[in-house]
C-alpha cells in the first residue's frame, strides 16, 4: 500500500499515522507525505489516517495481491491553539488563555499599579492617566463610560467613594481574580452601557490548598484563610483587612490636614463548589465601611478652610453558577445584589477650625452641606450557549438590572432636598463565535435594551474579525454601537432624554511569540446625543439634552519583550490621541481636560535569583492635559468659557522591590514576601488640572495629596510552602 | 471418544491461535523495543515508533503496555519538541494513551510516571505561568508511582532529573538531585521487570544525570 497524505491546502502532512485497523500493519507519512508499507491481510479492510490536529479519515479498501495506491487529503482541525484570536479592542491578563498580554501576577507587580486591580491597565495603551479622580478614562472617554464586570456581573461602587480631587483605589483584592479582560473598545454584545470600555473580571476557582495569609504593613493589617476540602470539590474562605493612614500620614506629609485620619475596614467571605461537569457555584460576599475628613484651604477666601467628610458602608453580594449542561449547551447564570451609603458633608471653618458660615456672598454659605446617598443595585443574569462544531458557538441571554438610588441634601440654613432615581434596566443579546477556518474568524452579535428612565428601546449592533496573516501574526477589526443612561448625579433630568450613542471603528495588527509581543490599533470612535447640563430650579446641574457630541481618535502601539535580555521583561506603550466633544456644560466641542495627546508607558521588570529580590520600575508619561473654567452666565443663559489653559507634562517614575526570603526553603513553614514601593520616586512635579475660584480671578493646581508615597509591607502565609508560588510568579 | 476428540482439538486449536496471536504480539512489541534507543535520536523515527505502539494498541484494546509505550514516545516527542506552541497538543494525545492504559490497568505505578512526565512536559511550555498547576500535578503522580510500586526505580529517577534541572535557589540542583538519583540507582539494581515487555527503561540516564554532579 502507498500514496500521499496532504492537507486540504494541497500540502504534505508529515508524521501521520496510517493504519489498516485491527491489525498491526501501517506506517507514518515521511516529510513529504508519502507513504508505503507491506501488508499480508486480504479482503474488506479499513484504512485509518490520523495526524494531530487533523479530521481522522476512514476508508475501507479490499485488499488482493496487487499494490494499492491509495492519497488521502485530511482536514485541519480548528482548534484553539491554532485558531486565530479575535482580539481588535481587548487586552487579557491571564495565565492560560493564548493572546494574553499580561499574566495575572502583573497586576500586582507593576510598581505603578500600588496593587490595585485598575491601575495595571494604565501602563497599557489607550488609558489616561489622569490622577485627580478615579477610574478608566479609555481612549477619549470619561471614567463613567467604562464599566467593570466581576464574573458578569456589574460592579456598580467598583472604586471606593471619591473624594475630591484625590483619586481612591478600587475595593478588591487583586489576588481575587483569575483573568482580566480590559477592552478599550468593540467589546462584546455581553456587556452594555459603556460608551468606551468594559473591564471584564474573572475570579479565581479552587484554592491549590488550604492556607492562612497575614500581612502587616505601613498601611495596615489583614488577614485570611482559604480552606480547601479534602476532596478538593469545594473550599470556603474569610479574609478581614484593617486600613489605617495614620502612621503613613505622620511620616508622609499629605497636602491636606487630615484630622480624621482614613480608615477602612474590610471584610470578606467566598465558597466555592467544583460541580460535576467541572462547572462552578461561586459566591463572593463584601462588605466595608470607611471613614475621613480632612481640611484645606479656601479658594475663595484666605480666611476660610474647607472641612471635608466623608463615611461609607458599601455591601457586595454575588453568585454565580456556569456549567455544561449536556449536549453541547452551557449555562452561565448569577445574580448580584449590593448597597452603598455614601454620607459627606462639608463645612467651612476659620483660622480656629471652628464652623463659621458667611452669608454674604451668598455662595460662601452653600460650601456648607450634607448630602446622604443610598442606593440599591441588583442584577439577575442568564446566558446559555451551544456549541456549534469546532469552536464556533452561539450564545444568548438576557440582564436585568434594578437601580434606586436616593439621595438627600441639606443646606447651610437646614432646608432639605431629597430626591430619588429608580431604573429599570432590560437586556437582551446574541452572539455567535463564528470560525470560519484557523485562519478566519469572526463574532458576531446584538444588544437590545431598554431602560425605565429613558423609556425607548435601543438596539446595538457588535462585529469582529480576526484574520491569521501568518503562523503569529494577525489583524483584526472591530465596530460596535454602544449606549448609555445619564450619570445619576446629572438626573433627574429637567427633559426626557434618549441614550447616549457611541460608534467604534478598531483595526488591529499584531505579533505575538512566547518572547514578545507587538500590537498597534487605529481606532475612531463617533459619540452621538451626548447629555448637555443646564442648572435646574435649585441651581443644580442636571442632564438637559441629547445634543452634545463628539469624536475620538487615534494610533496605540505596545511592545513587551521578555527574552531579548536575560531576567528582565518589559514593556512600552504609547498611545496617540486626537478628541473633542461638546458635553455637560461645555460650551462648544473642545478638547475635555481628562484627555491628553500623547502617553507612554515603560514598565521593567527584573528578578534577580541568587537575592531572591525582583525589581520592578515603571514610568508613566503624558503631555499636559487642557483645563477650563466653565462657568454659568446668568445674563446669557449660557455656560462659557473663562478661561482655559494646559497643564505641564505628566512625568511619573515608580519603584518597587520584592524580597522572598524563604524562596527555594521547602521546609519552611511559613512563606513571607516583603514589598517597598515608592511612587514618584524622581519627586517630579505633577499638576493634574486647575480649580478656579468663583470669580474666576484665581486658579489654584490639584496636586497629589503627597509628591512621594512610600509603601512597606510583609505577607505571610502560613503552614503551607509557597515557594512554588514564588518561582511561579518571579521565574 | 469423538465428541472428547473434537472438544480438544477445539481447544488446541483455539490455544494455539491465541498462543500465535500472543507470539505476533510479543514480536510486535519486541521488535519496537528494540528500535527505542536509536528511535529516541530524531524525532521523526520518535514518531514512527509511537505510531507504531498505537496500531499495536489499537489491534490489541485488552494490553495495556502497548498504549503505555505510544504515550512514553510521545511525551518524550513533546519534551523534543522546539516550537513550544505544538508542545500541549503532543503532550494531550499522550494524555488519551495513558488514560486508557490508565483504565486498562489502574493504580500502576509505571503509567504514574508517565502521568507525571505529562504534567511537566505541559509545564516546560510556560514554566513561570505552569508550575503551580502541573508542578503540583507532576509531583503528585510522581509520589502515587512511589507508593504504588515501592520498588520502582523511575519515579526516583523522574524526581532526580527534575531537581538536577531546577535552580538551586528554587531547592534543585545537585545537592538534593544526587539523593534521590541513588535511591533510583539502588532500585535499578534490584528492579526485575515482570516480563520482557515491561518497562525497564531509565538506567543509563540516571547513570549520566549523577556523572554530572560528581
Amino acid at each position: 500500500m502507498s500514496g500521499r497524505i496532504t492537507d486540504n491546502k494541497n500540502k504534505p502532512v508529515a508524521g501521520a499515522s496510517i493504519q489498516l485497523k485491527n491489525t498491526y500493519d501501517g506506517t507514518t507519512s515521511d516529510s513529504l507525505g508519502y507513504y508505503l508499507f507491506i501488508t499480508e491481510e486480504k479482503g474488506e479492510q479499513t484504512m485509518e489516517v490520523s495526524s494531530g490536529g487533523y479530521f481522522v479519515v476512514l476508508l475501507i479498501v479490499v485488499l488482493a495481491n496487487a499494490p494499492i495506491v491509495q492519497n488521502f487529503t485530511i482536514k485541519e482541525q480548528i482548534t484553539e491553539l491554532k485558531a486565530v484570536v479575535i482580539s481588535a479592542g481587548s487586552f487579557e491578563a491571564s495565565d492560560k488563555n493564548k493572546g494574553a498580554v499580561l499574566s495575572s501576577i502583573d497586576i500586582v507587580t507593576t510598581p505603578s499599579a500600588n496593587g490595585d486591580v485598575t491601575s495595571a491597565f494604565k501602563s497599557l495603551p489607550g488609558t489616561q492617566q489622569v490622577g485627580e479622580s478615579e477610574g478608566l478614562f479609555v481612549r477619549g472617554g470619561t471614567a463613567t463610560e467604562s464599566k467593570i464586570y466581576m464574573d458578569g456581573n456589574l460592579v456598580n461602587n467598583f472604586f471606593y467613594s471619591s473624594t475630591p480631587g484625590i483619586a481612591t483605589r478600587g475595593r478588591f483584592n487583586p489576588f481575587l481574580f483569575k483573568g482580566t479582560v480590559f477592552s478599550t473598545g468593540g467589546y462584546s454584545a455581553l456587556y452594555g452601557q459603556a460608551l468606551s470600555s468594559a473591564l471584564i473580571l474573572e475570579s479565581t476557582d479552587l484554592p491549590d490548598r488550604t492556607q492562612a495569609d497575614l500581612s502587616v504593613s505601613i498601611v495596615g493589617i489583614g488577614g485570611g484563610i482559604q480552606h480547601l476540602s479534602k476532596n478538593k470539590k469545594s473550599s470556603w474562605g474569610v479574609s478581614f483587612n484593617h486600613t489605617n493612614l495614620w502612621l503613613a500620614f505622620n511620616v508622609i506629609k499629605q497636602k491636606q490636614d487630615f484630622f480624621k485620619i482614613p480608615i477602612y475596614n474590610q471584610g470578606d467571605v467566598n465558597f466555592r463548589i467544583k460541580t460535576k461537569n467541572n462547572g462552578f457555584v461561586k459566591y463572593y460576599g463584601y462588605v466595608s465601611a470607611n471613614n475621613t475628613a480632612f481640611r484645606s484651604p479656601d479658594i475663595d477666601s484666605a480666611a476660610l478652610k474647607n472641612a471635608f467628610e466623608l463615611s461609607n458602608l458599601n455591601i457586595y453580594q454575588n453568585i454565580n453558577w456556569k456549567d455544561k449542561i449536556g449536549n453541547g449547551w452551557k449555562i452561565n447564570t448569577g445574580i448580584s445584589f449590593s448597597t452603598n451609603k455614601d454620607d459627606l458633608a462639608n463645612e467651612t471653618q476659620d483660622a480656629n477650625n471652628k464652623k463659621v458660615i458667611v452669608t454674604s456672598p451668598a455662595f460662601y454659605a452653600f460650601k456648607n452641606f450634607d448630602l446622604i446617598s443610598n442606593s440599591m443595585y441588583a442584577q439577575a443574569r442568564l446566558v446559555l450557549e451551544k456549541k456549534i462544531s469546532g469552536l464556533s458557538a452561539v450564545r444568548f441571554g438576557s440582564d436585568y438590572f434594578y437601580s434606586k438610588e436616593k439621595s438627600t441634601y441639606t443646606l447651610y440654613n437646614g432646608v432639605k432636598f431629597s430626591e430619588e432615581v429608580k431604573d429599570k434596566l432590560y437586556a437582551a443579546f446574541v452572539e455567535s463565535d463564528i470560525y470560519l477556518t484557523n485562519s478566519l474568524a469572526a463574532k458576531i452579535g446584538g444588544r437590545l435594551e431598554h431602560s425605565a428612565i429613558i423609556n425607548k428601546w435601543n438596539i446595538a449592533p457588535r462585529v469582529s474579525l480576526a484574520y491569521k496573516l501568518a503562523a503569529n501574526t494577525q489583524a483584526s477589526l472591530a465596530y460596535g454601537i454602544f449606549y448609555q443612561n445619564p450619570e445619576r448625579k446629572y438626573l433627574p433630568a429637567i427633559a426626557s432624554l434618549d441614550y447616549s450613542k457611541a460608534s467604534h471603528y478598531i483595526f488591529q495588527f499584531s505579533q505575538q511569540t512566547k518572547d514578545y509581543t507587538f500590537r498597534t490599533e487605529v481606532f475612531y470612535k463617533k459619540y452621538d446625543k451626548l447629555y448637555k447640563t443646564a442648572p435646574n430650579n435649585n441651581g443644580r446641574e442636571v442632564a438637559a439634552n441629547n445634543f452634545g457630541y463628539g469624536y475620538a481618535k487615534g494610533i496605540e502601539v505596545f511592545w513587551r519583550n521578555k527574552k531579548t535580555f536575560k531576567n528582565v521583561d518589559y514593556w512600552i506603550s504609547y498611545s496617540f490621541l486626537d478628541t473633542k466633544r461638546n458635553f455637560l456644560n461645555y460650551p462648544a466641542a473642545i478638547e475635555p481636560s481628562f484627555a491628553a495627546n500623547h502617553t507612554a508607558s515603560f514598565v521593567f521588570k527584573r528578578f534577580v535569583l541568587p537575592w531572591k529580590t525582583g525589581f520592578n520600575v515603571s514610568y508613566n508619561f503624558a503631555t499636559g492635559r487642557p483645563y477650563y473654567n466653565i462657568a454659568y452666565d446668568n445674563a446669557s443663559g449660557k455656560y462659557l468659557i473663562n478661561d482655559q489653559g494646559k497643564t505641564i507634562n505628566y512625568n511619573s517614575m515608580s519603584f518597587s522591590i520584592n524580597y522572598l526570603p524563604n524562596l527555594g526553603k521547602k521546609e519552611a513553614k511559613t512563606f513571607a514576601v516583603w514589598v517597598l514601593g515608592i511612587n514618584n520616586i524622581l519627586n517630579q512635579n505633577q499638576i493634574f488640572t486647575y480649580n478656579y475660584n468663583n470669580a474666576g480671578t484665581r486658579k489654584e493646581a490639584v496636586i497629589p495629596p503627597s509628591r512621594r508615597f512610600v509603601f512597606i509591607g510583609c505577607f505571610l502565609s502560613f503552614g503551607i510552602d509557597r515557594t512554588q508560588d514564588a518561582i511561579n510568579n518571579n521565574l | 471418544m469423538k465428541k472428547l476428540l473434537i472438544t480438544t482439538m477445539a481447544i488446541l486449536f483455539a490455544s494455539s491461535i491465541i498462543f500465535a496471536q500472543s507470539e505476533k504480539f510479543t514480536q510486535a512489541m519486541k521488535k519496537n523495543l528494540g528500535a527505542m534507543d536509536s528511535s529516541f535520536r530524531n524525532p521523526a523515527d520518535l514518531l514512527k515508533l509511537a505510531n507504531s505502539f498505537e496500531r499495536i494498541a489499537s489491534a490489541e484494546k485488552n494490553q495495556w503496555l502497548p498504549y503505555y509505550y505510544a504515550a512514553f514516545c510521545q511525551v518524550n516527542l513533546g519534551f523534543m519538541e522546539q516550537d513550544k506552541s505544538k508542545v500541549d497538543a503532543i503532550a494531550d494525545k499522550a494524555s488519551s494513551l495513558i488514560a486508557t492504559a490508565d483504565s486498562l490497568a489502574p493504580n500502576n505505578s509505571e503509567i504514574s510516571c508517565i502521568k507525571s512526565m505529562i504534567a511537566s512536559c505541559h509545564m516546560m511550555v510556560d514554566p513561570m505561568t505552569r508550575w503551580q498547576e502541573y508542578g503540583a500535578e507532576s509531583s503528585s503522580n510522581m509520589e502515587a508511582s512511589m507508593s504504588q510500586d515501592p520498588g520502582n526505580p523511575r519515579p526516583y529517577y523522574l524526581k532526580g532529573q527534575g531537581l538536577k534541572y531546577t535552580p538551586e535557589q528554587f531547592g534543585g540542583g545537585c545537592a538534593t538531585a544526587k539523593p534521590a538519583l541513588e535511591t533510583a540507582l539502588e532500585k535499578y539494581a534490584t528492579f526485575k521487570p515482570a516480563t520482557e515487555l515491561h518497562p525497564s527503561w531509565g538506567k543509563e540516564i540516571a547513570l549520566q544525570l549523577i556523572a554530572t554532579c560528581k
